[in-house]
């Protein structure tokens, strides 16, 4: 039987706001335990909530950058459950009334095509702490600092079809989030984490199966091994006659498989009611009018803009649009340069694979945006030729200099002089006379191809400083005498 | 000087006819001797309580002092007081140190104001008796083989037998109301939102408010603009400016429209002595100018049912963050997780704060949402909207504030829901959000009884206004139990 | 309104109390007249009657995003019941 699988996801994005979204106390990562958790984060009798107002700006922007409906008036619940590292017994989280309503994003698919995905809701809600399990006499300690830090959960529509659906569905969340800077995307500290739930169908039904929810999943890569472990794990139940049984299963890196988490198999009953210590949240024009104003301009606007304005392909304006940062270096080396081909080529070529090769952020590279486009303009007005460009480039990315200083330095500035071109040019065919008598013997389409070695024996002699264009037609003259 | 008023004892010390030192003295020493027999309070801090009139005696020599300076006071058990055990008379907080203080006792202290110590309380304020309280029964001064009312009992019973000038207390559904009518003392619950809640151990979060319990009204628009005002850290916090309450105590109450709930007085149960109680306060507003009309509030009697939805609802998940994990007891040698949280939470709390719980999380939980908690919401806006039509016809809605007079202790100790009928004229009023005051009324049988008066949102002054004028013309509020 | 005793185990287990045999009966008895009181509700038609969470007509205020919480861990953690190197300690949580 052929089979479909149907996923949606469920993302918790961590808002990068300073203070926590219920209390004054600092969302910083990494602090000891519990020296950011205020009275009200660690649930003391009497304490009571009073929202930031960041994370509802931050809120609207997402709601904006989906195109999702925005809720007027939204409402906190409570969500009832005891865990250690819940420390008022329930989560302060948005049930019927959620902030965000119905959106949609689009994913690019690998051939190319667009597909909408809808998001189902947004709702902010608040962090829980952390357990640690490092052996404490066989005790477990509770660290309450990441309680109260505000999330937005971003709920999607069972739209994808695939492990790389989700992945790019993930993908592309985390990029608006990370765009509009509302989320700082640091996956390994937790900023970003996907539940995926996952359920199989023979391909046609129109039915959904029992779907299985993954949990806590915090790399793309993981999301994608997670999700396609799942799918078959499933498909191999239903085909050895077995059923599906709803339940959370936990992905495990190291093993690469999936496991039913055995503590929370009792069913839940979150008993959810609105939160009397907080009232309805109103949004008026003028709220969310201040909250859109500094809004960004938003990824696909962006990669649609540089299509038509850049003249680039659908694929080279979606990869230069990955995040904000790549897409505003880009914009700065075609402001510098003036060619918005031979920019992309280079952000994507060359400093992508010098990038990756340090294992750096387009933010934390050595050549700044300027600099490149200085760099590619002495392409453009003939200084240098590109093969010499690279080698700029890796004096650059060594801190040697800003591209004319290393042309300078190193004396790699193109030789245009016709006489010393020329001195080459002879040197050559009188080195090589059974190629020129070739050459010469040749018909004239087959000549185009032969007069590579020459240009490439001189450029040798020039040490690549020569003109290519100018020992090419000096070539051709002499050749052709 | 135990007989003076608040606004006496403030004049007096004033005018330096006794220092706040010697104030606190002679009320640690009534305590000490008087408090066996009643058990109204649960802590009693004597150390902090000279160390504070000290600094009140230096403010008042300085001219610094406003007119709560030098007062001694009592807080229910309820309000977080930093460094001093706050029990909210459960077992469960018995070694509770609270970090912090609540807004009311910070506000009350910067006034100067002389904390001697923590009243008793039913536990978690789940009571109409004080007998609830791990720390025993509260006894009535009236009749010490009755309860005072509850839940805040034990300020009541201070405050009656002169233990203590004025004490805070709160309620959620009667709980300072019906114990002042019990208790024979002014008791006035102020509109929702008016008292800030930070730091009050919360019941029933969209019910509970703190207020002031003292002998006379004018004590109360006293201690109230000491305890009243926007507070940024409790959401609930009304945004406006607290009215001068003492200022319109003596303005004439001619032309007042009084409009007396018909449904109230035909209430099965209500006590004759307490009906007989109630003609004369409305003879007195008559006899001051104050038209009497009846009015009805139809659904006034679905309030014991919707509260007993909502309270518990509230109530089962606020109570969710005592786990034995951060505060509060914690069993001895939990095997696991699960039993840590049961065991903790089944030796900390009492039978009543369970029976709550229980109803409140079935209330919530799936399938029962809609037919109870959502219901009762609905039901909570009918009752609301009875108020909403009664004050566009009257100034004031009155009515007796406790069905009966005190009753023996254990009387209803085992039959919850005739103790929840306790607070039957009480509830409806909490439900609205409204402001409500209980005077002494004429006593039944020897025993006091109070009168109610119910305001529309933020219409404190004007039952203080009412509250006073009938005070100034009546010595019923002066009545004090024998022996104390 | 009746409970029997699997809706108060039921019960009881979602809010983490422990209920004894001897409570389970006494508790069926008041719970069920709680409800019995409770079930009064139902002969008013509400069915046009937008819910009440709160007796105050006011939207929710919002406070600016500034850090005003300094740390005070130790005096904080002097209630806990177990606690070491700053963490709260709880039996062995499974996952």
């Amino acid at each position: 039987m052929q089979w479909e699988a149907v996923i949606g996801l469920e993302i918790h994005t961590q808002l990068a706001t300073k203070s926590k979204i219920f209390s004054g106390s600092s969302t910083a990562f990494g602090a000891e335990p519990n020296t950011q958790a205020s009275l009200l984060d660690l649930g003391m009798p009497g304490t009571l909530p009073v929202l930031n107002r960041r994370a509802v700006e931050f809120a609207v922007r997402f709601a904006k950058a989906i195109d999702a409906e925005l809720a007027r008036r939204s409402v906190f619940a409570r969500k009832n459950y005891f865990y250690p590292d819940l420390p008022k017994g329930y989560q302060i989280s948005q049930f019927e009334l959620p902030i965000v309503g119905r959106g949609h994003v689009e994913i690019l698919l690998e051939d190319g095509s667009l597909k909408t995905i809808g998001v189902t809701r947004a709702h902010l809600e608040e962090d829980a702490g952390k357990s640690l399990h490092e052996d404490f006499h066989g005790m477990t300690g509770i660290d309450l600092n990441r309680a109260g830090t505000p999330l937005l959960e971003i709920v999607s529509e069972p739209d994808m079809r695939s492990a790389r659906e989700a992945v790019a569905y993930a993908r592309k969340i985390y990029q608006i989030v990370t765009w509009l800077g509302i989320c700082d995307g640091n996956m390994q500290e937790g900023s970003f984490r996907c539940d995926a739930n996952v359920s199989v169908r023979p391909r046609g039904d129109e039915e959904l199966g029992t779907r299985t929810e993954l949990k806590n999943i915090n790399s793309f890569r993981f999301l994608e091994r997670a999700i396609n472990y799942e799918i078959e794990r499933q498909i191999e139940v239903i085909e050895d006659g077995g059923s599906i049984v709803q339940e959370t299963r936990l992905y495990d890196a190291e093993r690469d498989e999936t496991r039913s988490m055995r503590s929370k198999e009792e069913a839940n009953d979150y008993r959810y009611f609105p939160d009397p210590d907080l009232l309805p949240v109103v949004l008026d024009d003028d709220f969310i009018a201040e909250a859109t104003r500094d809004m960004p301009e938003l990824p696909d606007q962006r990669r649609a803009r540089f299509e038509s304005e850049h003249g680039l392909s659908a694929y080279d304006a979606s990869m230069l649009t990955a995040s904000r940062a790549h897409a505003d270096y880009y914009e700065a080396v075609v402001a510098a340069c003036g060619d918005a081909k031979l920019a992309a080529n280079w952000v994507m070529g060359e400093l992508a694979a010098a990038l990756n090769k340090a294992s750096l952020e387009i933010e934390q590279c050595p050549v700044s945006a300027t600099g490149l486009g200085e760099l590619l303009g002495r392409i453009l007005d003939s200084t240098i030729s590109g093969k010499i460009a690279k080698q700029v480039f890796e004096a650059m990315w060594a801190g040697e200099g800003s591209a004319d200083e290393v042309i300078e330095a190193k004396g790699l500035k193109q030789v245009t002089d016709t006489g010393a071109l020329a001195g080459w040019v002879d040197e050559v065919i009188a080195a090589n006379p059974e190629q020129v008598a070739n050459y010469r013997a040749a018909e004239a389409d087959k000549r185009k191809k032969m007069i590579g070695f020459f240009v490439g024996q001189v450029m040798k002699k020039s040490q690549g400083k020569a003109n290519p264009q100018q020992v090419n037609e000096l070539l051709r003259q002499r050749l052709e005498e | 000087m135990h007989d003076k008023t608040l606004a006496q004892l403030s004049a007096g010390l004033a005018a330096g006819e006794f220092s706040s030192v010697e104030l606190t003295r002679h009320f640690l020493d009534r305590i000490a001797s008087l408090d066996g027999k009643l058990n109204s309070f649960i802590t009693v801090t004597e150390a902090q309580a000279l160390a504070q009139a000290e600094a009140a005696d230096a403010r008042i020599a300085a001219g610094e002092a406003g007119p709560l300076t030098g007062i001694p006071l009592a807080h229910k058990d309820i309000f977080c007081t930093r460094d001093v055990r706050t029990s909210c008379g459960s077992f469960m907080l018995d070694n509770f140190v609270s970090p912090y203080d609540a807004t009311v006792v910070s506000r009350l202290a910067q006034a100067g104001m002389v904390m001697l110590g923590k009243t008793n309380m039913d536990e978690f304020a789940m009571g109409s008796s004080n007998e609830t309280s791990y720390y025993g029964p509260v006894r009535n001064p009236w009749d010490t083989e009755r309860v005072p009312g509850g839940s805040s009992g034990g300020s009541a019973t201070a405050v009656a037998a002169r233990l203590v000038p004025a004490a805070t207390g709160t309620d959620t559904g009667g709980s300072i109301r019906q114990p002042a009518a019990l208790s024979g003392i002014t008791g006035l619950k102020p509109t929702y939102g008016r008292c800030s809640r930070w730091g009050m151990i919360a019941f029933a979060s969209s019910l509970d408010q703190a207020g002031p319990m003292t002998r006379t009204a004018e004590d109360a628009a006293l201690l109230l603009a000491g305890m009243a005002g926007f507070d940024e850290r409790d959401s609930t916090s009304a945004e406006r400016p607290v009215d001068d309450y003492r200022a319109g105590l003596d303005r004439p109450i001619d032309g007042l429209k009084v409009g007396l709930v018909r449904e109230f007085m035909q209430q099965e149960g209500l006590d004759a002595g307490v009906a007989k109680a109630t003609e004369a306060v409305l003879e007195e507003l008559k006899r001051q100018g104050a038209e009497v009309v009846e009015i009805s509030l139809p659904n006034a009697h679905l309030s014991v049912p919707a509260y007993y939805v909502v309270a518990p609802a509230e109530c089962s998940s606020n109570l969710s963050r005592f786990d034995g994990v951060r505060f509060g007891h914690r069993c001895e040698d939990p095997k696991d997780l699960q039993d840590l949280y049961e065991r903790s939470r089944s030796e900390g709390f009492g039978a009543e704060v369970k029976r709550r719980i229980l109803i409140g999380t079935y209330a919530l939980s799936a399938g029962y949402y809609d037919a109870y908690y959502l219901k009762a919401q609905q039901v909570r806006q009918l009752i609301a909207e009875d108020f909403r039509r009664a004050f566009e016809q009257v100034d004031l809605v009155v009515s007796p504030t406790a069905p009966d007079v005190a009753f023996p202790l254990g009387a209803k100790a085992d039959d919850p829901v005739a103790m929840y009928l306790q607070d039957i004229y009480t509830i409806a009023v909490n439900l609205a959000g409204l402001p409500a005051i209980s005077i002494p009324a004429p006593l039944a049988d020897g025993l006091p009884t109070g009168f109610q008066m119910i305001g529309n949102h933020f219409e404190e002054a004007r039952l203080l206004n009412v509250a006073h004028r009938i005070q100034r013309e009546t010595d019923w509020h002066q009545q004090a139990p024998e022996g104390f | 309104m009746s409970l029997n005793a699997d809706d108060i185990q039921k019960i009881a287990h979602l809010a983490r109390l422990a209920v004894d045999e001897d409570e389970i009966t006494s508790l069926q008895r008041d719970l069920s007249n709680i409800l019995d009181l409770v079930e009064q509700m139902q002969a008013v038609d509400t069915s046009q009657v937008r819910p009440m969470a709160h007796p105050l007509d006011m939207p929710q205020r919002l406070r600016p995003d500034e850090v005003t919480e300094t740390n005070q861990r130790e005096r904080y953690l002097r209630n806990a019941p177990a606690a070491e190197n700053g963490l709260f300690l709880v039996p062995k949580v499974i996952e």
